[in-house]
């Protein structure tokens, strides 16, 4: 029977990717090792091996075709004594993913250095339509592109504005991002500006907050921000604090940025959520964007601010892409929340990653005729609780939604100042939706109950709707 | 038991290399001035915190002070100057003014930190003193950062980090080591080798006792220097300025030096025997190095040095009066400079 091959996953939040090319063509023995094509995903081209034996029966998807699935059938392979005509009669044999494993980048003449977490598996998050910018001003221009190019455009824009601002961390420069956030940095502002560290999440934290002392504007990538743990005596202990302990003399400019929060299959330490952890102390601002338009407006306030910032981005969501107006100087203000859908019964609050569920969730309400309302907090520290207050002043009820822990987490500060604030208003008690409370499981079904689900959102805004 | 083990903790002082080279008459005389403000600003301190007027934790640097005043005068304008929880001698050495420092150790609005820093926190931009660190080995990569920012400049500033012997063995050390090395960063790693580490002798914590030779796994050159002789740090210190003022990345210094008191004022000492500090005493204490000289070579009378000791009991004391009766910071204050 033929073996179908299928549209691998190359790297753990892949979902989908374009067919850049057939190296073998029909007709073409195959034996396992030989590079059969090459995959272009949202951060490089990747060379695929096969993994079976045979005759490339058929090519199912052509070459150059875009955004194919992950686990769609590319191609048939013949078995040894199959014909063509195999390919006519009855289902495949087997399924069989080429073994990603083993790809090579193409584009790297060097050792590819592993990315955090091993290749595998299309995460659990589908696609989101991207929300209403009710913040945009009637009428804006816009232009579609990812969170990562935000993110990139964003750097690149300031870096052109103030020679101050440099770009460190590990892989930013040559291998142009561990994520490709920093695609294309070194080519435009040189290895004087755009500086490969070792792997020394402690040191580079220093060094670079000790730059900021002499007056520099470093932005600092970690690669995730499970390893920022390393450095979390200086970013707590020199950069939040200094300002105070000189009297106002010392400041610490700086952007410590990078993935955080659960990624997909990575397990318990490279999957997790520190918004709580950084949004706890005094002296940080603590920004956690959903939008790629967000994710440009606020880095670029954030590497202008003049305070140490901590700037949480999701490596899930790097590759969506949302409206971004087209202007020249796209800023967004720190600590301002955004209403990203309007309602009247229940107010679901969220940021980042956690977005997703929520205005999915919101949709699913609206079929049930509960009109929610949507805040989207983008800023954790300072938090924008007004903007939560008056929505709970018209709804009377509300949900967090987080993928952090319960206990001490977000969720729990903004039940408290929601209490403090509007409880005369509250119709139902506060309930969160948070990641449940354990160390993230590899297992892909563990993964999927751990995290919060558009189900246990829609169920948690029925509940406190009474429905 | 720690008495004993801590008999062998006791450095040679480096003596294989002959004098080393004089100072002038003016520089001996400010060396002499500089070094004996920092002990009675040292004493009173002291005083004042037995008299409950400074808080917390107050680590005295009395021993220490050919280190930082030998350093100093190897210095040019906008070089930086970094270190630990021990710095009120660092502070006074560049120049800060010993009531600001002074009001910042009782926690008066008058302090170079509005009181809000205390002893262990201070800065001056102003007089190139990026603090003040209170948590052991934290300034290494802060002072790295420092010169990083010197290179990225293109100016030919250096960067003074201050560490303890106790700091050597942290991880951060090594970290910012590496980078310093392959980056060629402008940073002399001074690292100043009291012997104890609070309560821990050298060789009771370190596996290698040399502390000069920890950047030989980067290729940093170091130099054991005698760090209770003056003279001998200004040398080495030149030496090294212009190492690093020439391109050739970081350096290490390692001062062998001694505090006369505890690791802090709650600190009473028990680990080491009162001969071991009064050998440091009269034998080797920097200021009374100095004194003899100037002596000796008749630039100075009794007298003389006499006048100098009050006129620096004079700063001292009109610091701890003007600390005493500043007043506190405003309620208000609580608040300002989290943020700017």
């Amino acid at each position: 029977m033929p073996i179908e091959v299928l549209m691998p996953a190359l790297s753990p939040t892949m979902e989908r990717g374009n067919l850049a090319k057939w190296l073998k063509k029909e007709g073409d023995t195959v034996k396992s090792g030989d590079v059969i094509a090459e995959i272009e995903t949202d951060k490089a081209t990747m060379e695929v091996e096969a993994v079976d034996e045979g005759t490339l029966g058929k090519i199912l998807v052509p070459e150059g075709t875009n955004d194919v699935a992950v686990n769609t059938p590319i191609a048939m392979i013949l078995s040894e004594g199959e014909d063509a005509a195999a390919l006519k009669s009855g289902k495949p044999s087997r399924k069989a993913p080429p073994d990603p494993a083993v790809a090579e980048e193409v584009a790297e003449s060097r050792p590819r250095v592993e990315e955090p977490g091993a290749i595998k598996a299309p995460p659990a998050v589908p696609r989101q339509t991207p929300p209403e910018e009710l913040d945009l001003p009637a009428g804006t221009e816009t232009v579609s592109m990812t969170v990562r190019e935000a993110l990139r455009d964003a750097m690149a824009e300031e870096m052109r504005l103030d020679p101050n601002v440099f770009v460190m961390g590990e892989e930013v420069a040559e291998y142009q991002g561990a994520y490709k956030v920093t695609q294309g940095l070194l080519q435009e502002f040189g290895a004087r500006r755009v500086i490969d560290t070792p792997i020394t999440e402690h040191g580079f934290a220093g060094v670079g907050i000790g730059a900021a002392m002499a007056g520099l504007k470093p932005v600092v990538e970690f690669m995730t921000f499970n390893f920022a743990m390393q450095a979390m005596d200086q970013l707590i202990n020199s950069a939040a604090k200094t300002r105070y302990m000189s009297g106002g003399q010392m400041t610490t400019s700086a952007v410590f940025r990078g993935p955080n929060g659960p990624a997909a299959r990575v397990a318990a330490q490279h999957s997790q959520d520190f918004t709580s952890w950084y949004s706890h102390i005094p002296g940080l601002k603590v920004i956690a964007p959903y939008t790629a338009a967000d994710a440009k407006g606020l880095l670029k306030s954030a590497i202008r601010d003049p305070n140490p910032v901590i700037f949480l981005e999701n490596e899930i969501l790097y590759g969506q892409s949302f409206p971004v107006p087209k202007l020249d100087d796209y800023t967004i203000p720190i600590g301002k929340a955004k209403i990203a859908r309007s309602g009247s019964d229940v107010t679901l609050v969220s940021w980042s990653m956690g977005m997703t569920y929520t205005l999915k969730a919101a949709d699913e309400l609206a079929k049930d005729g509960i009109n929610a309302e949507v805040i989207d907090l983008r800023t954790l520290r300072p938090m924008d609780i007004d903007t939560v207050v008056e929505s709970v002043k018209k709804t009377g009820r509300i949900v967090t939604v987080e993928e952090g822990w319960r206990q001490s987490g977000v969720g729990a500060e903004i039940a408290a100042l929601v209490v403090e604030h509007a409880f005369d208003y509250l119709d139902a008690p506060v309930l969160r939706v948070t990641q449940k409370d354990v160390p993230m499981p590899y297992a892909a079904n563990l993964e999927k109950l751990t995290l919060p689900s558009v189900a246990e959102v829609v169920k948690a805004a029925k509940a406190v709707c009474y429905r | 038991m720690a008495v004993a083990s801590s008999k062998a903790a006791i450095q040679p002082v480096p003596d294989d290399r002959g004098a080393p080279p004089d100072l002038t008459k003016e520089q001996e005389l400010k060396a002499f001035r500089d070094m004996l403000l920092i002990r009675r600003f040292e004493e009173k301190a002291g005083q004042m915190y037995g008299m409950g007027l400074i808080g917390g934790f107050c680590h005295l640097y009395i021993g220490q002070e050919a280190v930082v005043v030998g350093m100093q005068m190897a210095l040019k304008a906008g070089d930086q100057i970094i270190t630990g929880y021990r710095d009120h001698g660092h502070m006074l050495a560049c120049g800060m003014d010993a009531k600001g420092v002074m009001a910042e150790l009782t926690g008066r609005r008058g302090g170079y930190s509005k009181g809000k820093g205390g002893s262990m926190h201070m800065f001056s931009v102003e007089k190139g003193f990026y603090g003040g660190h209170g948590i052991v080995a934290a300034q290494v990569p802060l002072g790295t950062g420092l010169a990083f920012a010197n290179r990225y400049r293109g100016n030919d500033n250096v960067s003074l980090t201050y560490f303890g012997d106790g700091a050597a063995n942290q991880g951060q050390v090594y970290e910012s080591f590496n980078m310093a090395k392959l980056w060629k960063l402008p940073v002399i790693y001074i690292i100043e080798n009291n012997q104890y580490a609070m309560g821990t002798s050298l060789n009771r914590a370190s596996a290698t006792t040399n502390l000069a030779q920890r950047g030989s796994a980067h290729g940093i050159p170091g130099e054991q220097v005698d760090g209770m002789d003056v003279r001998a740090v200004k040398a080495a210190g030149e030496k090294a300025v212009k190492w690093c003022r020439e391109g050739n990345g970081p350096i290490i210094l390692e001062m062998l030096t001694y505090r006369y008191r505890g690791h802090s004022m709650s600190d009473p000492a028990k680990y080491r025997s009162k001969e071991e500090v009064d050998k440091y005493r009269t034998e080797h204490d920097p200021i009374e190095q100095v004194r003899q000289r100037l002596i000796a070579k008749k630039w100075s009378t009794e007298d003389a040095l006499k006048k100098i000791d009050t006129e620096v009991r004079l700063v001292a004391n009109e610091a701890a009066e003007f600390a005493t009766h500043d007043p506190e910071p405003d309620p208000s204050e609580l608040y300002t400079d989290v943020y700017a």
